[in-house]
C-alpha cells in the first residue's frame, strides 16, 4: 500500500470517528463518556493522515523518478480491512440494538444483586422517574419496599416474550457488544397493538407479581400499568 | 461485510499495476492510487448505499453491524493511545534507557515488568503495540510479554471497575489482581526458559534519517494501520459469535463446577470484551460460580480472538500460535487456584 493511500485510510477512520461524535450517533455504539476518547483519537488520526499526505507529496516533489517510489512498500495489506469499519460507520450506520437482541438475551438484573442501599424515593415528585434497572432491582431484591405508595414512570422499548409484551432497555457497560437487556412485565390492562421496538413511557405502580426469563432463569418484575404512551426514541437508547 | 472485499480488490488492483514497470503508461502516474481509492469509495458510497441499507436491513445483520462498529469505535481510541506510546518509546526513549531500568537478570526483570504494568491505564488494545516497541528497544521478550499480559488486568482503571462491579466483595478484586499477576509472571518465566527468538517475527520499521519526529509519526501510521487491520478481523469474529451463538447454550453448563469455569474461560476468549468493562459482564453472569467469573476476568485480558489477531500481527503468527494456548492455560490455572484459596 502506498503512503498516499495510507493517508486516505487514516483520514477516513479518523474522520468517521469525528463524524460519529459530531452527529451524536456514537451513542448507538458506546457509552457517553467515550466521547472524550473518540474525539482526541479522531484528531490524532486526522493529524497523522495530514502529515503522511504532506510527506508523500513533498517526497514526490523532491525525487521525481529515483527510488522515491518505494516509500511505504511492504506495508501490510491487512490495513485495507480498516475500510470495513469505515463503511460500517459512514454508510451502513446500524441502529442501536433493540428488541431483536433483547428477545434473545437473558435479563441482566444479576449485577444488581449485591446492592446494599435502596434510598427512599422523593415524596414531592409524582410520578417518580426511575431507570428500568433501578425499578427491577428495587422490585426483586428489596421486595418493592421503597416502591410502595409511589407512582412510577419508566421509559423503554417494547419487546414480545411469546405473545406477552414486555418493557425493556439495553444496559451497556462498555460498548454495544456487551449490551444486555433488563426486562419488566406489564400487569393489568394494556393497550393492544404495541409494536416491537416502539418506545413508550409507562406510568404505574409496583406490582408484587414476578415472572421468569426463560433464557437465563432470572426473575422478571412486573409493573401495574396505569397508562402507556408512545414516545420518540431517546438520544441515548442504552443505559 | 460482503461488499468490502470487492472494494478492497478494486482499490488494490490499480495500485499494484502502477507499481509494476510502466509498460503501457508513457510515464509513471504517481499519486493516482489515493485519488482513485477515494473516488472509488465515494462512487461506491453514493451508488451502493441503498443496496447496503437493504442488505443490512435484516435484524440479525443490523445487530451484527452494530456490534462490529461498536467494538471498533470502542477499541480504536485505546489502540491510538497504545501506538502513540509505542511510537514515543521508539522515537524518544534512548536505546540505553531500558538497559539501565530493567534488571539484568530475566528472573528478576519478569516480576518487575509485571508490577510495572499497573502504570499503563488502558486496556489490552494499547498494551500489545507498547510491548512490541519494548521488544524492539531491546527489553527481554519475557519481560515485555509479562508487561503486556499484566497491564490490562491490574491497572487502576480495571481495579476500580472490578470493585464497582462487585460491591461488597473486595476478595474478588484481590483475587483478580493476584491471579492475573501470577499468571503473567509465570508466562514470562516460561518464555525465558522455553521461548525462542526465531518464533518472533517483528515487522521491520523503516530507518528514518529525517529525525525523531519523522520517525514518531511514521511509527504511529505504520502501527495503527497494521494492528488496526488485525483488530478489525478480531472485531468481526467477536461480533459474529456474539450475534450467532445463543445464550441459552450456557444455562445447562453453568451448574457444573468444572464445566462452568471452562465455559466462561472460553466465552471470555470468544466475546473479546475490553478489560475495563469485563467485570460488569462477569457480575451479570449470576448462574456461574465465583471461580468461573474470576476465570472470565483473568482470561479476557490475557487472550481473546481480537488480541490473538493483534498479537499475530505484532509478533508474527508462529508466536501467536504458541503464545495463545499457553496464556489461556496459565490464566485458567491461576484463577482456579485463587478461586479454591480465596472465593
Amino acid at each position: 500500500m502506498r503512503r498516499d493511500a495510507q493517508a486516505v485510510i487514516l483520514l477516513l477512520v479518523g474522520g468517521g470517528m469525528l463524524r460519529l461524535a459530531w452527529t451524536g450517533e456514537y451513542l448507538n455504539y458506546v457509552k457517553p463518556y467515550a466521547f472524550w476518547l473518540i474525539v482526541p483519537a479522531g484528531i490524532i488520526l486526522v493529524a497523522v493522515a495530514a502529515i503522511t499526505g504532506w510527506n508523500a507529496w513533498r517526497d514526490k516533489q523532491e525525487a521525481v523518478d529515483a527510488d522515491g517510489c518505494h516509500d511505504g512498500h511492504g506495508e501490510p495489506k491487512v490495513a485495507w480491512l480498516l475500510l470495513a469499519p469505515v463503511i460500517g460507520m459512514l454508510l451502513v450506520a446500524p441502529d442501536a440494538l433493540g428488541s431483536y437482541e433483547a428477545e434473545r438475551t437473558g435479563t441482566v438484573l444479576g449485577a444488581e444483586e449485591n446492592r446494599s442501599t435502596y434510598p427512599e424515593l422523593p415524596d414531592d415528585v409524582d410520578p417518580v422517574p426511575l431507570t428500568l434497572l433501578d425499578y427491577a432491582a428495587r422490585a426483586i431484591f428489596d421486595e418493592g419496599e421503597t416502591l410502595e405508595g409511589h407512582r412510577i414512570q419508566l421509559r423503554g422499548f417494547i419487546l414480545y416474550d411469546g405473545d406477552e409484551p414486555q418493557l425493556a432497555r439495553m444496559v451497556v457497560s462498555c460498548c454495544a457488544a456487551d449490551a444486555r437487556p433488563v426486562k419488566i412485565g406489564f400487569d393489568g390492562e394494556i393497550p393492544s397493538g404495541l409494536e416491537p421496538d416502539q418506545w413508550v413511557e409507562v406510568i404505574g405502580e409496583y406490582s408484587p407479581q414476578q415472572g421468569r426469563d426463560e433464557i437465563n432463569g432470572a426473575l422478571v418484575p412486573y409493573i401495574e400499568v396505569e397508562s402507556i404512551t408512545e414516545i420518540p426514541s431517546p438520544e441515548n437508547e442504552y443505559q | 461485510m460482503p461488499h468490502n472485499d470487492s472494494v478492497s480488490a478494486d482499490l488494490a488492483s490499480p495500485e499494484s499495476s502502477s507499481e509494476s514497470p510502466p509498460l503501457a503508461a508513457p510515464r509513471r502516474r504517481r499519486g493516482l492510487t489515493s485519488i482513485e481509492a477515494l473516488a472509488l469509495l465515494l462512487i461506491f458510497g453514493l451508488t451502493a448505499r441503498p443496496g447496503l441499507t437493504e442488505i443490512f436491513a435484516a435484524p440479525v445483520a443490523q445487530a451484527w453491524a452494530a456490534r462490529f462498529v461498536a467494538v471498533c469505535v470502542q477499541a480504536f481510541p485505546f489502540l491510538v493511545l497504545g501506538v502513540v506510546l509505542s511510537a514515543a518509546i521508539a522515537a524518544f526513549v534512548p536505546a540505553g534507557f531500558f538497559h539501565k531500568v530493567v534488571p539484568k537478570r530475566t528472573v528478576l526483570a519478569v516480576p518487575a515488568a509485571g508490577v510495572a504494568g499497573a502504570v499503563l491505564p488502558a486496556c489490552e488494545c494499547a498494551s500489545v503495540p507498547v510491548a512490541g516497541a519494548l521488544v524492539r528497544r531491546g527489553v527481554a521478550p519475557a519481560a515485555a510479554f509479562t508487561f503486556m499480559l499484566a497491564s490490562p488486568a491490574i491497572n487502576p482503571i480495571v481495579v476500580v471497575s472490578t470493585f464497582v462491579a462487585f460491591p461488597g466483595d473486595p476478595e474478588m478484586v484481590a483475587a483478580r489482581v493476584t491471579a492475573s499477576l501470577a499468571a503473567a509472571i509465570s508466562i514470562g518465566w516460561l518464555w525465558a526458559r522455553l521461548g525462542k527468538t526465531e518464533w518472533l517475527n517483528l515487522p521491520k520499521h523503516r530507518h528514518h534519517d529525517d529525525g525523531r519526529w519523522a520517525a514518531f509519526w511514521a511509527a504511529i501510521r505504520h502501527d495503527f494501520l497494521h494492528a488496526g487491520g488485525y483488530l478489525v478481523i478480531g472485531a468481526a469474529i467477536a461480533a459474529s459469535l456474539n450475534t450467532l451463538v445463543p445464550e441459552t447454550w450456557l444455562a445447562p453448563i453453568a451448574e457444573h463446577p468444572v464445566l462452568g469455569v471452562l465455559a466462561l474461560a472460553v466465552l471470555a476468549v470468544l466475546v473479546s470484551i475490553c478489560s475495563e468493562s469485563d467485570a460488569f459482564v462477569a457480575a451479570s453472569l449470576t448462574q456461574f460460580s465465583p471461580t468461573a467469573k474470576l476465570a472470565f476476568m483473568v482470561v479476557g485480558p490475557f487472550i481473546d480472538v481480537k488480541l490473538a489477531a493483534m498479537q499475530a500481527g505484532t509478533f508474527g503468527r508462529g508466536f501467536a500460535a504458541r503464545f495463545a494456548p499457553a496464556a489461556f492455560c496459565a490464566a485458567v490455572a491461576a484463577s482456579v487456584l485463587m478461586g479454591v484459596i480465596w472465593l
